[in-house]
């Protein structure tokens, strides 16, 4: 028993790592509305403006600063302060603010590229190493990558590979190092490893071993990059304050040792929250020091920078990190998990304005109370900075204790991790089962050689059979892709801190997702209700289509074509789990694209529903814009319906209007948003990005970046800084479906 | 039973409360200068639908309906002149347990709208201007027949949601603003204003349907202008909204 505790009720968790079951004891459910909440104090006004003037350096320079030489590791780098007077939570990646790491277990390439493409050179040594003493991730990806994996990705038919980075999507319990201090943690590794001694060393054993040695060895590097900021996290925290320092620290030890391709946070602010009643009531902290921690938490988790290639940001749109915190939920008491640190988390928008990151993230349920609903609304409309996500339906999957990674992946905190999978372009694969096979860009044979159709007009009945069988050879091949990138992630880039703080077993997912879902719907939805006669070019390829009448298109609640989509998401799903998946993990499938969209377009010749090769698919599981005309209603219905039992790993919908389309009041837009939110979910709807603004800001802040600073829109899971995307993804989202309609 | 539609919009948030199924029907006997859906006017055009198909519809709507507190409004076009379509409608939905709201211009024969009023939970009642000089150049048709429909309202107790569309130049006039005040002070079944300030959005359809439109230079209010009659509103102690 830790002094550290004095004052929380017992429990089991005093006995185990079980960071849930303290929660449950001792948290306090908040019922009332906003008017507790404290505004920014002078230190963080200040400290956020030295902050806004840093970014706008970075944004002009493309990074700020960046390490050539040495590979970043827990204790590599640091300490380094922005201004350590101001500062109340501390710790950087490196040894100053904005400043990037280098990471290549990941793959050499990468780090070389982003380097040079910003002005910076590796260094020889440094190379050296890891191209010929050192094997990374992505070379062992390519010494076992199959001819076919290598055309499909190459084609775009599969594509966003975690194949030369990190993968990411993996949530430490970083609330254990603040609850339990790392000795105890790593006690806890010790016993687990006692356990292992069996009679028979088997490869899972031997693995596991080695796993939970490396995880030792990452919370014996974690304590040293705290000591290095002054603070010995060996014990449990003790004030409000430690626990949001520990917290970050373990997550900073993360951050330092892997750059995945989302590193989130986890569900942290209810459990930040048991420590800030504690200070309250004992008169430790006042509201506005409350407010001011976590104030100073987000600003850190908004200067978290990873070195990506200009053409990763590029496609993901700015420099996403996707540090995800899961707010809210219900218990399953039925106790409401909002606490009063919900609402902080998020007044975090207010008093330091909109951004993307951290990727802020309601689990939304209709039993919460109303002062958090129509907070959420509140700052939604003024904001445009949060997802929300179906508590009430991933509750009775994932439990009460689970927080998203990335976008829109659920996982319980400590007890579950996923193997990233990225996407495979289902209207791509329409083209190919129409075409036998052949790229309908290049004409080469990237997939077996099926029948081709032959048809003068296409008929669905032989469409569908062609496509059913080009989904069995696209499902094969990208598991087998899957499989072969995270044997060898495990291998050679294996997330040794993030693990530590994981059970011993663990429920691992295989995260597979489709692009074109809309597309591919449509097209069906075209040649079943209207007629659709393929145009072939001089070598017999079908290279566009002629839709003679009408069809009902997806996004306008008609079961005519959504449920084309329905049966296509459950289609897809159930070849996918016909296969052996690597560490027998358990097969789901995202409706996901991030902003990959626009690229996917690029890489998709003309299709069957009329869109024109090289036009950008709708994002996520959203409908093609301009063709949902019943109004936004309607097309949440659509959305709604994909199933979310064949599609565990998420349904993204991206949704924008303009603040009139809401109703005329600040109350009647608060009170409607509430309304739309609580019927969408209720209809089993699984995740809604809310964007609230006029089409004309946008058009704005094209012209004139500089009066947009923090001009914050959420697109696929996550949201990005509207100045920082692409001429090209910023005219995507305008020419995007606005509800406007009043 | 079948009746002529325009349109639907499923996301509907100002016409009438939370968030509504907005069925929009085909022609009108008005010729308001201001119109943002002249392509609402003519009887012929739009398409039919029959009652039972569109309720199967709107009942897909019911949860959002339930959470938000909204319901099926009925606009136009004039929902009117289809009495029986309306109340049939109107049936259906009562029948659902969901909320009905007509929207109107009170340009109708009581006796035919009497029918549709028995299922009716809140009208919105378009009232032009309160000069009827104006009101007849505004619209091509009288004003008394609007006004009486008001006083109908009342008369059967029926809760209203007045709109008053606000143009520069054209509906501006302080003292018929007064007057109209004044006027909805003698009906305590009115909950609230919609004080409608002029738009601009619905001018390209004049143009695609080769109309004449006559407000071409005429601006936008500006936000003081709407305030300034917002006050006379608030002045009579009316809930007025903008």
């Amino acid at each position: 028993m830790f002094e550290q505790w004095n004052g929380f009720i017992a429990g089991d968790w005093q006995k185990e790592v079980n960071v849930r079951d303290f929660i449950q004891k001792n948290y306090t459910p908040y019922e009332g509305d906003d008017s507790f909440l404290a505004g920014a104090t002078e230190r963080t006004t200040k400290l956020w403006a030295e902050v806004a003037e840093l970014m706008k350096k970075e944004r002009e320079k493309g990074i700020l600063d960046v390490e050539t030489k040495i590979p970043s590791t827990i204790t590599s780098h640091g300490p380094g302060y922005l201004d350590k007077d101001l500062e109340q939570i501390v710790g950087f990646q490196s040894d100053a603010p904005l400043k990037r790491n280098i990471m290549p277990n990941g793959g050499m390439r990468t780090v070389k590229n982003a380097l040079e493409a910003y002005g910076y050179e590796l260094d020889k040594e440094t190379q050296e190493i890891f191209t010929k003493y050192r094997k990374t991730h992505n070379d062992g990806v390519f010494s076992a990558y199959t001819t076919d994996i290598k055309k499909a990705r190459h084609s775009g038919v599969i594509t966003g590979l975690p194949d030369a980075y990190g993968r990411g999507r993996i949530i430490g319990d970083y609330r254990r190092v603040a609850l339990y201090g790392v000795d105890r943690l790593i006690a806890d590794k010790e016993a687990q490893k006692l356990t292992l001694e069996v009679p028979s060393m088997t490869e899972d054993i031997i693995r596991l071993r080695e796993e939970i040695t490396e995880q030792i060895g990452a919370l014996k590097e974690l304590k040293v990059m705290a000591a290095n900021y002054g603070f010995d996290i060996s014990a449990p925290a003790q004030t409000a304050k430690e626990a949001v320092q520990w917290t970050y620290f373990a997550y900073l030890g993360a951050i330092k040792e892997q750059d995945g391709a989302a590193m989130s946070l986890g569900r942290t602010s209810t459990f930040l929250d048991i420590y800030m009643e504690r200070d309250l009531k004992a008169g430790i902290i006042t509201e506005e020091e409350a407010q001011e921690l976590m104030d100073h938490f987000v600003m850190k988790l908004r200067m978290v920078r990873f070195l990506r290639t200009p053409a990763y940001n590029d496609l993901f749109s700015g420099d996403p990190t996707w540090v995800t915190e899961s707010i809210g939920g219900m218990g399953l008491d039925g106790r409401t998990l909002v606490t009063k640190n919900s609402f902080r988390v998020l007044h975090t928008l207010i008093n330091l304005g909109p951004a993307p990151e951290p990727n802020l993230t309601v689990l939304w349920s209709k039993n919460f109370p109303q002062g958090f609903k129509d907070f959420c609304a509140k700052v939604s409309i003024q904001t445009s900075s949060i997802q929300y996500e179906n508590d009430d339906l991933m509750r009775a999957y994932w439990g009460d204790d689970y927080g998203i990674a990335c976008c829109v992946s659920a996982m319980r905190i400590g007890k579950q991790m996923q193997f990233f999978g990225a996407r495979a372009n289902l209207a791509k694969a329409l083209l190919y089962a129409i075409n036998g096979g052949k790229d309908e860009k290049s004409g080469e044979q990237v997939a077996p050689q099926f029948a081709p159709v032959t048809t003068e007009y296409l008929d669905f009945d032989d469409v569908w059979a062609k496509y059913d069988t080009m989904m069995d050879w696209l499902a094969e091949t990208y598991v087998n892709a899957l499989n072969i990138i995270h044997y060898m992630h495990d291998k050679y880039c294996y997330e040794k801190l993030e693990m530590a703080l994981h059970d011993k077993e663990i429920l691992r997912t295989f995260a597979t997702g489709i692009a074109g879902l809309s597309v591919a719907a449509d097209s069906l939805s075209a040649i079943k209700y209207a007629k659709v006669k393929p145009i072939r070019n001089e070598d017999g390829l079908v290279v566009d289509y002629d839709i003679e009448g009408e069809y009902p298109a997806y996004g306008n609640n008609d079961d005519r074509v959504d449920q084309i989509a329905v049966k296509l998401t459950e289609t897809f799903m159930n070849k996918i789990r016909k296969h052996k998946t690597y560490r027998n993990s358990y097969p789901t499938m995202s409706i996901l694209t991030i902003t990959s969209n626009v690229v996917y377009g690029k890489k998709t010749g003309n299709t069957p529903d009329g869109r024109k090769a090289g036009e950008p698919f709708a994002p996520g599981a959203n409908p093609m814009h301009g063709r949902d005309t019943k109004g936004a209603i309607a097309s949440l219905a659509s959305v709604a319906k994909l199933p979310y039992q064949h599609a565990e790993d998420g349904i993204s919908y991206t949704f924008s209007i303009v603040p009139g389309a809401l109703g005329k009041s600040a109350d009647e837009r608060i009170s409607n948003l509430v309304g739309m939110l609580d019927g969408y979910f209720v209809q089993d709807g699984h995740h809604l990005n809310i964007n609230v603004f006029d089409r004309e800001t946008l058009l704005d802040a094209m012209d004139h970046p500089e009066k947009y600073p923090q001009l914050t829109i959420r697109v696929s899971g996550y949201a990005v800084n509207f100045i920082r995307l692409t001429r090209e993804q910023q005219l995507d989202v305008i020419n995007r479906t606005f509800h406007e309609k009043f | 039973m079948i009746g002529r539609i325009h349109s639907v919009e499923t996301c509907g948030t100002v016409d009438g409360p939370g968030i509504r199924y907005i069925l929009f029907t085909q022609g009108c006997p008005l010729r308001c200068k201001y119109c943002h859906n002249p392509d609402t006017w003519k009887m012929n055009d739009g398409r039919e639908e029959d009652t039972n198909t569109l309720i199967q519809d709107i009942r897909k709507y019911k949860s959002f309906m339930t959470c938000s507190g909204g319901g099926l409004t009925i606009s136009g076009g004039e929902p009117l002149l289809q009495p029986d379509f309306v109340k049939d409608m109107f049936i259906k939905c009562k029948e659902e347990g969901i909320h009905t709201c007509l929207d109107t211009s009170g340009f109708v024969s009581i006796e035919k709208a009497d029918p549709v009023l028995d299922y009716t939970d809140l009208v919105l009642l378009d009232i032009k201007s309160y000069n009827p000089t104006v009101f007849k150049d505004l619209t091509g048709v009288p004003l008394d027949p609007t006004l009486a429909f008001a006083k109908h309202l009342k008369e059967r107790n029926i809760p209203v949601w007045i709109r008053y569309v606000y143009v520069p130049g054209l509906t501006d006039d302080k003292k018929d603003i007064e007057d109209l005040a004044q006027f909805l002070t003698t009906l305590p079944n009115v909950q609230r204003v919609d004080l409608l300030p002029f738009h601009k959005m619905g001018e390209f359809k004049w143009e695609q349907l080769g109309y004449e439109y006559s407000l071409f230079d005429t601006e936008q209010p500006s936000k003081s202008e709407v305030e300034e009659v917002k006050e006379i509103f608030k002045k009579y102690n009316l809930p007025i909204y903008a």
